[in-house]
């Protein structure tokens, strides 16, 4: 077993009056496709908040690659941060920049490569995902599918281990979708990433997750855990039973 | 600790053998870039032997040094790679294949810009023609125009430009009093700065200033506000819904600022008159010469000619920003190309229709 790249204990989040979940406690080791699922509402993308340092939880701890990012000093907080990639729901590449500029712009800010060799990484990047040649156009001039490629391409700028996916499928025919699931597959498989992606899309869970873990809003935190294969055949509760055979609650 | 990668330089017979060692990460890549290139450019009459026997890590960026090192010295060999490094190699040079390059676009003949501009002066006519349009129709469409729009826009084009106009108005009363009063005073003429004042602001500067503060603040505000509706496919929706953008969205904003710039524009003069008064009170003319001097010379065509000419300014801005709005393109950068447009071309069209102006009321003899 490789060690944990990610630990998340004791996990809480409330908002005014309302616990949203609490008590959720998981760790993702290296190389792992890890899914966060459940119902709409139930806190999935919270949770990634939390994980990614944007949202520090109500309770409970985040420790990513080996260090607590909520209680660990802002240099050393950012600088685990800077080893992770995240890919927003929407894509959020910035509008005025081609894709080639903005891959390039982690590489401008966070190393000294010479400019040429900015330029290259990022091309190798846009390779990557299969936009080499999309790379002078703006995200404005682009497909869904190709923006969330794009997005990928830009959280592998830095060559992070671990990359965070928020909804890669959302939007997409299951045809772009499968094939964004084939390349988060490569891209384990070939540079050894670990990744956490929060999705609800049951074709994409069963295709690329190792391991998932499934929050619901009425309970209030994780109601499974575990082979999200083994879940849909094996597991007796009525709402994980509900969600893999896509029937209505 | 993790070891970055170092690069050493060795002979082996004929070939020169570059060895990196450690872990090749983009900040390693980064450090080591341009020594490795230009070792790997030197001595380019002996073969090039690159060995990766001791590097434990090559992520993304390492690959890429590689591949720049591979290209810049065609033939060399890689050597020693452990079977983690060859696959992040071979994955980067499979993503670096070359795509093909598209041919250059031909130059654009000049008939066709010059086609292109009739076209865009065309829709400029046509965007007129459906407002007219629009106009005509809002008795059936009254439902969709939303007098509640109408009030915000004419508070946020009119009431809260109040402070700014009086602002212009006093500086600008102001300073072409002080620069007349100079080279009048030298002929004895120091009473006729009132005149020359008040009919420069009364006929011109009065409605061409407000219309300048108009385009400024709600032209540019207008096409934000529906180039951001149209990104967010808004404007479709609304399209889809049966309603028309041009009576929900346009005719309010237009018919706020034709309320709102007559005000603009009184305020803005009155503003001006009082400057000037400051000016010349303070040089010693009496308020009542002054008030005489005005009150004889400036005529009514000179202040309802100025209203007219505001009334026509600030429709036509408007217009032109609702349209920018509605022509934007996708993405943030279109909302802020919009709001350009919309400054832009609302000064522009406010000096040409100046110009018509002067020429008809010289026509009309007014």
């Amino acid at each position: 077993m490789t060690a944990p790249v990610l630990r998340g204990s004791g996990l809480a989040q409330s908002f005014g009056q309302r616990t949203l979940y609490q008590d959720v406690t998981f760790e993702v080791a290296g190389g792992e496709v890890f899914v966060i699922l459940g119902g709409s509402g139930c806190g999935k993308t919270t949770l990634l908040r939390q994980c990614i340092g944007l949202l520090a939880p109500t309770a409970g701890s985040v420790e990513l690659l080996g260090e607590d990012i909520y209680a660990a000093e802002a240099p050393a907080r950012d600088a685990v941060l800077r080893r992770i990639g995240v890919m927003f729901q929407s894509g959020a590449l910035f509008g005025s920049m081609t894709l080639l500029e903005n891959v390039m712009l982690p590489l401008e800010v966070h190393t000294d490569l010479p400019p040429s060799a900015r330029s290259r990484i990022a091309r190798l990047k846009l390779g990557l995902v299969g936009l080499a040649d999309a790379a002078a156009r703006l995200p404005a001039e682009i497909s869904g599918g190709m923006v969330k490629r794009a997005a990928i391409a830009r959280a592998l700028a830095l060559d992070p281990p671990l990359l965070f996916l928020d909804e890669p499928s959302a939007g997409l025919d299951p045809v772009t979708s499968a094939g964004l699931d084939r390349l988060i597959l490569d891209l384990r498989r070939d540079l050894s990433l670990t990744f956490v992606v929060v999705t609800h899309e049951l074709a994409s869970i069963l295709a690329i997750a190792d391991r998932c873990l499934m929050l619901d809003h009425e309970a209030q935190g994780v109601i499974a855990t575990g082979d999200p294969r083994r879940l849909r055949d094996e597991s007796e509760d009525p709402k994980v039973r509900a969600f893999f055979r896509r029937e209505a609650a | 600790m993790a070891q970055a990668a170092t690069l050493a330089s060795a002979d082996r017979g004929e070939a020169r053998v570059l060895s990196l060692r450690g872990q090749l990460d983009v900040a390693a890549a980064g450090v080591l870039w341009t020594g490795a290139l230009r070792e790997a450019a030197a001595q380019p009459e002996r073969p090039l032997v690159i060995d990766l026997t001791a590097l434990e890590l090559c992520d993304t960026a390492g690959a890429a040094l590689l591949l720049a090192i591979e290209q810049e010295r065609p033939g060399a060999t890689i050597e020693g790679a452990q079977p983690h490094v060859a696959a992040v190699l071979e994955r980067a040079r499979a993503a670096l294949v070359a795509p093909p390059t598209p041919p250059p676009s031909p130059p654009v003949p000049w008939h066709v810009v010059i086609v292109q501009g009739l076209v865009s002066a065309g829709d400029g006519f046509a965007y007129l023609g459906e407002a007219v349009l629009a106009v005509l129709h809002v008795p059936s469409r009254l439902r969709q125009f939303r007098r509640a729009d109408l009030m915000r826009s004419a508070d946020q084009a009119g009431v809260r430009a109040v402070p700014l106009v009086l602002l212009l108005g006093l500086l600008m009363g102001l300073i072409l009093a002080f620069q007349s009063l100079v080279p009048m005073r030298r002929f004895g003429a120091d009473l006729y700065v009132a005149n020359l004042v008040a009919i420069s602001l009364l006929r011109e500067l009065g409605p061409l200033l407000a219309s300048v503060v108009l385009a400024g603040r709600s032209g540019s505000a207008f096409a934000a506000e529906i180039g951001t509706m149209k990104v967010n496919q808004e404007v479709d929706a609304l399209a889809t819904m049966g309603i028309d953008p041009m009576t929900m969205l346009v005719l309010p904003r237009m018919a706020a600022a034709l309320l709102v710039m007559p005000v603009l524009t009184v305020l803005l003069e009155v503003a001006g008159l009082l400057g000037m008064s400051v000016v010349l009170v303070g040089s010693g003319i009496p308020m009542t010469a002054i008030a005489n001097q005005v009150m004889e010379w400036v005529q009514p065509a000179d202040f309802y000619g100025g209203l007219a000419k505001a009334v026509v300014f600030g429709t036509v801005v408007a217009a032109i920003g609702c349209r920018a709005g509605l022509n934007a393109g996708n993405g943030p950068r279109a909302v802020g190309e919009a709001a350009t447009a919309a400054v832009v071309g609302g000064i522009v069209a406010t000096i040409v229709l100046d110009g018509v102006f002067a020429v008809l009321f010289f026509r009309l003899g007014l």
